[in-house]
């Protein structure tokens, strides 16, 4: 091959994957993986993708072969009236068509070995040491996270971002309360079905520090769309301190305006779902706001967690999220202003 | 003598037997003579028009998603309309387009094919007609009253269950379920027997056409299937309305046997639809390429294995479920089986067209079309046969893509095609092929607009089935291309449908055989008479519309004077003995009535179950009531 057409070739190449690259630089995407599950995916995937692809040209131009076949003159078969076909004709077509076959199986049993030994990579990380273990709860439509740990003081809850040390295995618990959910960062791994009565486990980690998106993938109901999950990872160090901080109860306010929040809140329904540890409030209906004001969404990462954001979703649940399981409590507007400083105080 | 086949054979009486045959076979007067037509072009056709209705409903609900889905945070529907909506779509698109009217095609086109006068139990055929017309009407009622279901076209409990979907929506959809099993049921029961029994003399199995082997695989397919969902939609009802603990987790029930028996069903289904779709493509590639399909006994193992293979790969729908390794292993390798099997089909069509002398026909467009579209969506299905791919792209709007080119491509490509082929045969006239040609690039390239955006979309981070999305994920471009595509294919819908209406009026006369193909209902004039022969049609040879007029040969001396068919060996399609049809009867109507009050009223009340079976018994007894008509006298006649 001369270089101009090595050059061209590139070139070609060159600009398709770039086209393609345009799909990975999302926080929520299959072929941006930052961790040895998506990141052996995504190899299979590359894998499965340039082989079929070509096979795919290949049948393309074959079938297209066909259309030159009218113009083609000299001893046209089948001849005009009889609908036959020469011996000759069909016997080199039945070698085509055989080889063709044959050929199919042969790359079919390629990716089958390639499809279950990735399969089979996928379920190494759970030999590997230092695991750490989060149970995470689909419930309509929000993500409830307890961390768990064989030392019952360790182990605090949180809801809709998980955060993990980079480099370290951790073991996904997948459970449901009411229909099915489907966990998925496609950034780190594939889905896991969350099905009442089961629990599913999902192992997964991220190499590289980062905020990873992810939803639930399975339908379940009216704000199926809107059930977000953050996978934050973090160094080893930054994930110490976290996690530290969420072992702690909340702070207690020391401004007037927020102790006037604290009341607020702890007067009102908010506590019959609500937990806040180191307060009355222990509700389990709802997502825990023990540190709320560190987290980076709200209504399951439906909207960004902003003073503004948190007091129309206060005022009228409806209104962000049509049909979630808010209820609507009527706070006064003298007091919307210190119940928002207080839950963004939780930090 | 007013229609005539092609060629009729030198005999006597020709004219008297024409006569009766006209006298016999007329379709009653007024709407009384409407319902009680058991014919079977014109229940086919009554298939075919309600499908394609159903068709572009689900159409315009395809739109209203797409709208919705054009930008981030949209508001043009909401999440509950959406939901409702694109959940009807599905269960329209599956139930009461595809799988209707690949069920129509075939009542209309497997009798002429197999050269015969009707379908082996006319009466139950317009049974069968009626009762999805019932789901139709009972489905949109549902929508019109707010009723529409709304989790989903497979109806995951417990989203599904008493608990979580109170109210009416879902009891709407299972039944509307049954209605479509019991349609499906019938018209297999008759497809199969057609076949196997009514074929002309000298039809042996290995001269059966592909369309009709298609037909026949497609036909045991839906037996084996159709108890699955039965079972399925059973339990979902009964648990939402007698309080049964089959698949409600609450209860002690277990949704994963729910999603087991569905797939059971709902992967066959797929298989149900498009089978015949490749019948399509064969007998439009041989028509056009003026040659046999190129390796007939591999052609039709393939679709036999297809068939078989379709029972043994569900669980590639559930991988996300959590498996043992080695089950899904298995399932991997059956589900990239499919892959050989429709493999060979694709090569041995390419070779057809290769070693014929193709004609670009619209319908041959459409072929090329398919082979295009169909043969990515098998692509993009080997990837989803591997575990770890599937779990990254299950559930998202590469699955989308996915099976809109496998269904699409392999289903509604072959479908236009078989319209364009098949139009002349049914109205007498041909299509425009100057508007069809526009009609298929106009259909193309919306449809590759439209779908082929949505693997990137999947792979993304796109999951389906979410009303809206924000605007940071970057989906928002992307879904305006389809959005914009999905209109360019309504354009194409509409071209088809002015192409129709046109061609009805103004299209040049087709005359018998247009296209100059191989098979028997080219025989037939076009439109076929309501006994499709005068004088059935013998096949001496695989492609008998081939064989020089002076050499073909016609089974005479049936009688004329009562509907009369020839049945046949199994194997070797010798003539066995005659057989008399039943006529027109308003009986499968008032049934079906009857049937439907049972079912739609045990919706609401199971009592309903009672009184309908009670009406129902009634019905029957109508249906089967011996009559001293001249029928039975003559069939008493042929025994002694």
């Amino acid at each position: 091959m001369t270089s101009y057409g090595r050059a061209a070739k590139l070139l070609c190449f060159a600009a398709f994957t770039d086209a393609l690259a345009f799909c990975a630089t999302d926080a929520q995407s299959v072929v941006n993986p930052v961790g040895p599950q998506s990141g052996k995916i995504a190899g299979l995937w590359w894998f499965f993708f340039w082989l079929l692809g070509a096979i795919f040209l290949l049948v393309m131009v074959a079938a297209l072969w066909t259309l030159t076949r009218p113009n083609r003159g000299l001893a046209q078969e089948p001849l005009e009236g009889t609908h036959q076909v020469s011996q000759e004709t069909e016997s080199r077509a039945t070698r085509v068509v055989t080889g063709a076959s044959i050929a199919t199986v042969v790359i079919l049993f390629v990716l089958i070995v390639a499809s279950v030994s990735t399969g089979k990579g996928l379920a190494e990380l759970p030999y590997k040491k230092n695991t750490l273990t989060i149970e995470v709860m689909g419930t309509q439509w929000w993500w409830n996270i307890t961390y768990q740990n064989s030392d019952s003081s360790l182990v605090f809850t949180t809801a809709n971002e998980i955060h993990i040390p980079t480099g370290r295995p951790v073991q996904i618990r997948g459970l449901s309360n009411d229909v099915i959910h489907s966990f998925w960062v496609p950034n780190l791994h594939g889905k896991a079905d969350f099905i009442p009565s089961r629990v599913n486990t999902e192992w997964i980690q991220a190499d590289k520090p980062g905020v990873y998106r992810g939803q639930c993938a399975e339908f379940c109901g009216l704000q199926h769309a809107h059930m977000i999950i953050y996978v934050i990872a973090e160094t080893p160090e930054n994930f110490r301190k976290w996690y530290e901080h969420q072992l702690q109860p909340a702070g207690q306010p020391s401004d007037p305006t927020t102790q006037r929040g604290q009341q607020v809140f702890m007067n009102n329904a908010c506590v019959y779902c609500h937990q806040i540890r180191g307060t009355d409030a222990a509700g389990q209906n709802g997502p825990d706001l023990t540190h709320f004001g560190s987290r980076l969404g709200i209504a399951a990462n439906t909207v960004p967690n902003t003073p503004g954001n948190l007091g129309g979703w206060i005022a009228d649940p409806q209104s962000t999220k049509p049909g979630n399981h808010m209820a609507t409590v009527a706070v006064n507007s003298a007091d919307m202003q210190p119940l928002i400083n207080y839950l963004e105080s939780l930090k | 003598m007013i229609q005539t086949q092609d060629v009729l054979p030198n005999v006597p009486n020709q004219e008297e037997d024409i006569s009766n045959l006209e006298r016999v076979w007329r379709r009653g007067r007024g709407l009384f003579g409407w319902l009680s037509v058991t014919t079977h072009q014109a229940i086919g056709m009554r298939y075919i028009v309600t499908a394609f209705v159903m068709l572009l409903v689900g159409g315009i609900e395809a739109l209203l998603m797409r709208i919705q889905l054009a930008k981030p945070n949209n508001t043009f529907l909401n999440p509950d309309l959406y939901n409702q909506i694109f959940t009807t779509h599905g269960t329209t698109m599956m139930f009461l387009f595809a799988v209707p009217m690949m069920e129509g095609m075939a009542i209309y086109l497997v009798p002429l094919m197999c050269g015969t006068r009707n379908v082996a139990f006319p009466r139950l055929n317009a049974f069968g007609y009626w009762m999805f017309l019932g789901g139709v009407l009972f489905l949109y009622w549902g929508v019109f009253t707010g009723a529409a279901p709304d989790m989903g076209w497979f109806a995951y409990p417990p989203l599904s269950g008493p608990q979580f979907t109170p109210g009416k929506r879902t009891d709407v959809w299972a039944q509307m379920i049954t209605f479509t099993e019991f349609s499906a049921l019938c018209v297999a029961t008759e497809i199969v027997v057609t076949i196997l029994k009514m074929r002309t003399p000298g039809m042996t199995l290995n001269r059966i056409p592909l369309y009709v082997w298609s037909l026949l695989i497609q036909s045991f397919m839906v037996i084996f299937a159709m108890p699955a969902i039965v079972v399925a939609s059973s339990y979902l009802l009964s648990d939402r309305t007698i309080g049964t603990h089959f698949v409600n987790p609450a209860e002690g029930g277990d949704p994963l046997l729910y999603q087991h028996i569905f797939w059971f069903f709902g992967h066959p289904e797929v298989y149900i639809i498009f089978i015949p779709a490749l019948g399509f493509v064969s007998a439009i590639v041989s028509a056009n390429a003026r040659r046999e399909v190129f390796g007939y006994p591999a052609m039709v193992l393939s679709q036999i294995a297809n068939g078989f293979i379709a029972f043994g790969l569900w669980v590639h729908h559930m991988f996300a479920t959590g498996l043992p390794q080695i089950g899904e292993a298995f399932f991997t390798a059956s589900s990239m089986m499919i892959a050989i099997t429709s493999g060979v089909q694709i090569f041995c069509w390419i070779a057809t067209l290769w070693t014929g002398r193709p004609r670009m026909t619209t319908s041959l467009y459409f072929v090329y079309g398919f082979i295009a579209i169909f043969v990515l969506g098998g692509m993009t299905g080997v990837m989803l046969a591997s575990v770890p791919l599937d779990l990254q792209v299950h559930d998202t709007y590469f699955v989308i893509a996915h099976f809109h080119y496998v269904l699409i491509g392999g289903a509604v490509f072959p479908l236009f095609g078989a319209f364009y082929h098949w139009f002349p045969k049914m109205t007498g006239r041909l299509m425009s092929e100057r508007l069809g040609r526009w009609n298929f690039w106009v259909l193309f390239i919306g449809f590759n607009l439209t779908f082929f955006p949505m693997h990137i979309l999947g792979l993304k981070g796109m999951p389906r089935r979410v009303y809206t999305y924000p605007p940071e994920v970057g989906w928002g471009s992307i879904s305006q291309l389809a959005t914009l595509g999905a209109f360019i294919i309504a354009i194409g819908g509409i071209m088809f449908l002015a192409n129709v209406f046109m061609s009805r009026k103004t299209g040049s006369v087709a005359g018998n055989n247009p296209w100059e193909a191989d098979s028997l209902e080219w025989a037939a004039s076009s439109p076929p008479a309501p006994y499709n022969f005068e004088y059935l049609p013998v096949a001496t040879t695989r492609t008998p519309m081939w064989v020089p007029r002076e050499e073909r040969a016609f089974v005479t001396g049936l009688r004329t004077d009562r509907r009369e068919v020839l049945v046949t060996t199994l194997m070797d399609a010798e003539p066995h003995h005659r057989y008399v049809l039943p006529g027109s009867s308003i009986w499968p109507f008032i049934t079906a009535i009857t049937v439907t009050i049972g079912f739609i009223g045990s919706v609401f009340n199971p009592w309903y179950i009672i009184s309908g079976s009670i009406l129902t018994f009634f019905g029957l007894l109508g249906w089967f009531w011996p009559r001293r008509s001249t029928e039975i006298r003559d069939e008493a006649g042929v025994r002694a």
